[in-house]
């Protein structure tokens, strides 16, 4: 049994691919609890930036700079009545949220946050992904229609419009991508998420810059359709407030809405980490070409660490200027202690096995969490389109153009190679 | 990797397919019939992963689960369902249908056994791709081998996409 479990850690694929039970649940559930925390994180993150854009405060109240609203949010949703409509369809009502959440979930299942660290490598990666991340749509038409009712009815229908439109010019993006990764001595490429990003290493260039400015408008396109998927704003017609309510889930409160959150923003980091992956060199560190050598692998090893320091530092900095009565000092002892917390961590980050180890998660994690305030940064400034802007940007600018660089790719990866 | 409980999990994936295509002609719900759908295709997936074509099974989630079945929802909410609930289901064909699915059993059965076309097939080793290439192998066949009747293929879903359009617009 020991042997079992000590077996896997000299190999060095995926848990999924050694076949091994055990590591593969390790990592299943570390990474389901990674991205619920991260959701949790987003969630005041988006709250106190929009707020900060806005010249607000945000969320300020419970606990230092609202550091628990999430947790004050999640219990409300909690023990919140679970009300479901008389004329609803039961069955339906009931497996809507799941069939969100589930689609969003199932995806990391070939997320590649490292060459290792991943539940499993498939054949078929980026094509799973689009597969499964599409079904989530079927979870939010199933809601929309079990509601009974004229607005959810018309988000679902609006977002089931909006996601197939999307997925065409979202698929062109990806398959350029794809014919990227052949371009090698063999000239056979690949669809596994691994396997595209040691493409990406071999080449040695990032696919966003290889072929300038093919790749870097394939991503401009994959990062405008993914917006739209996940229907965020300026794309969130389907819960659009100002026409719909709350568009499909209007009906929905307590414990099911939190899981349409749940599903939305899982959603929203996997297909960040799609871009992630396709173009921006995954796990990859930044400049490897302009600034190699072990030198500097040494300098960017120490990365992980020095944010968490930063982050750390931050904290302290709020309990120096925490107000000096004595009703806030539950507050203050808890922001040192969460500071204390994250100085441990990047203490610990600078330790050199766990450093080589976490490398790579942390370049990773770092670029979707751009993409994720990019996400931020959308809500808070572009306006809502109308909906026949939001077909015709789908179907007769980004479609042709994903269509013009797909060709233009395969062209120059047959003439350049 | 050696798959593990083979048979368990072809018996669930197959028990649920059949499930769910007993379901699509029973309800009389339209969106119930057509999620039913959903879960037969979905099953019918896995069943190709078990038979070694990863490369299928992607396809069918995407294109089948993920697009066809969400246009389907998107007409069936669109028509009324209040009156679709109300005709009747099934017509007074008992005998008819009774002998016609009894035909095709017997010639399943007949084929299974007897054919002489099958038992050549089976004595040939089925055709398997390794699953670290099967993509790329499909790819090839596709656009080598079977060049022709993909191109032909693609010509016919172009004749729907115009005819479509025609019907769509009045003036084009």
């Amino acid at each position: 049994m020991l042997n079992y479990v000590t077996s896997y850690l000299n190999s060095n694929v995926t848990p999924g691919q050694a076949g091994n039970v055990f590591w593969a649940f390790v990592y299943i559930m570390v990474v389901f609890a990674g991205i619920s925390l991260a959701v949790v994180a987003m969630n005041w993150l988006e709250r106190k930036a929009l707020a900060h854009m806005q010249v607000r405060l945000g969320p300020m109240r419970v606990g230092p700079h609202g550091l628990l609203q999430p947790i004050a949010d999640a219990i409300k949703l909690l023990l919140k009545e679970d009300i479901i409509p008389d004329r609803a369809d039961k069955a339906v009502f009931w497996a809507a949220p799941f069939m969100v959440v589930m689609a969003a979930f199932t995806t990391y299942i070939v997320v590649p946050f490292g060459p290792t660290h991943a539940i499993t490598d498939m054949n078929i990666g980026i094509l799973f992904m689009l597969g499964v991340s599409s079904l989530g749509v079927l979870g939010i038409v199933m809601a929309g229609w079990a509601s009974n009712s004229n607005y959810p009815l018309m988000g679902a229908l609006r977002s089931s419009a909006q996601m197939i439109s999307y997925e065409v010019a979202m698929g062109m993006a990806v398959v350029s991508a794809v014919v990227m990764t052949s371009l090698n001595d063999k000239g056979v490429g690949t669809l596994s998420m691994i396997g595209i990003v040691q493409a990406q290493q071999q080449q040695g260039i990032w696919f966003a810059f290889k072929f300038f400015p093919l790749g870097f408008v394939a991503l401009g396109i994959f990062a405008i359709a993914m917006v739209a998927e996940t229907n965020r704003a300026p794309f969130d017609l389907p819960e659009a407030e100002s026409e719909l309510t709350a568009g499909f889930h209007t009906e929905y409160s307590g414990f099911r809405w939190s899981l349409f959150m749940l599903g939305e923003y899982a959603a929203m980091i996997a297909v960040s980490s799609v871009a992630v992956t396709l173009w921006l060199g995954g796990w990859l560190r930044p400049f490897p070409n302009a600034l190699s050598g072990s030198g500097w692998d040494f300098v960017f090893s120490l990365f992980p660490g020095f944010t968490f320091l930063i982050l750390a530092g931050f904290a302290f900095l709020g309990v120096i200027r925490m107000p000096k009565h004595p009703y806030f000092k539950a507050e203050t002892l808890g922001l040192a202690g969460f500071a204390g917390a994250l100085g441990l961590i990047g203490l610990i980050l600078f330790i050199p096995p766990v450093r080589d180890r976490i490398e790579d998660i942390y370049w990773f994690i770092a670029k979707v969490a751009v993409f994720m305030y990019l996400y931020i940064w959308y809500r808070a400034t572009f306006p809502r389109y109308r909906f026949d802007q939001l077909m015709k940007v789908g179907w007769k600018v980004l479609l042709p153009t994903a269509i013009g660089v797909l060709i233009f790719t395969a062209v120059l990866g047959v003439t350049i190679k | 990797m050696t798959p593990v409980a083979t048979s368990f999990f072809f018996y669930l994936l197959s028990g649920l397919a059949l499930l769910g295509g007993v379901l699509v002609i029973t309800r009389r719900n339209p969106v119930h019939s057509a999620l039913a759908l959903i879960l037969t295709l979905l099953a019918l997936a896995g069943i190709y992963l078990m038979l070694y074509a990863p490369f299928v099974a992607g396809v069918q989630i995407l294109l089948y689960a993920g697009g066809i079945m969400v246009l389907f929802l998107f007409v069936i909410m669109l028509v009324n369902i209040g009156r679709a609930e109300k005709e009747k289901q099934f017509n007074k064909q008992w005998i008819v249908s009774f002998v016609a699915a009894a035909v095709t059993g017997l010639l399943f059965v007949w084929i299974l056994t007897k054919s002489p076309l099958l038992r050549q097939i089976a004595q040939k080793a089925p055709m398997q791709l390794p699953e670290a290439s099967n993509t790329q192998d499909v790819g090839n066949l596709l656009y080598g081998q079977y060049m022709l009747s993909f191109e032909i293929a693609s010509l016919l879903l172009l004749v729907a996409i115009v005819g479509a359009v025609v019907m769509a617009k009045k003036r084009i």
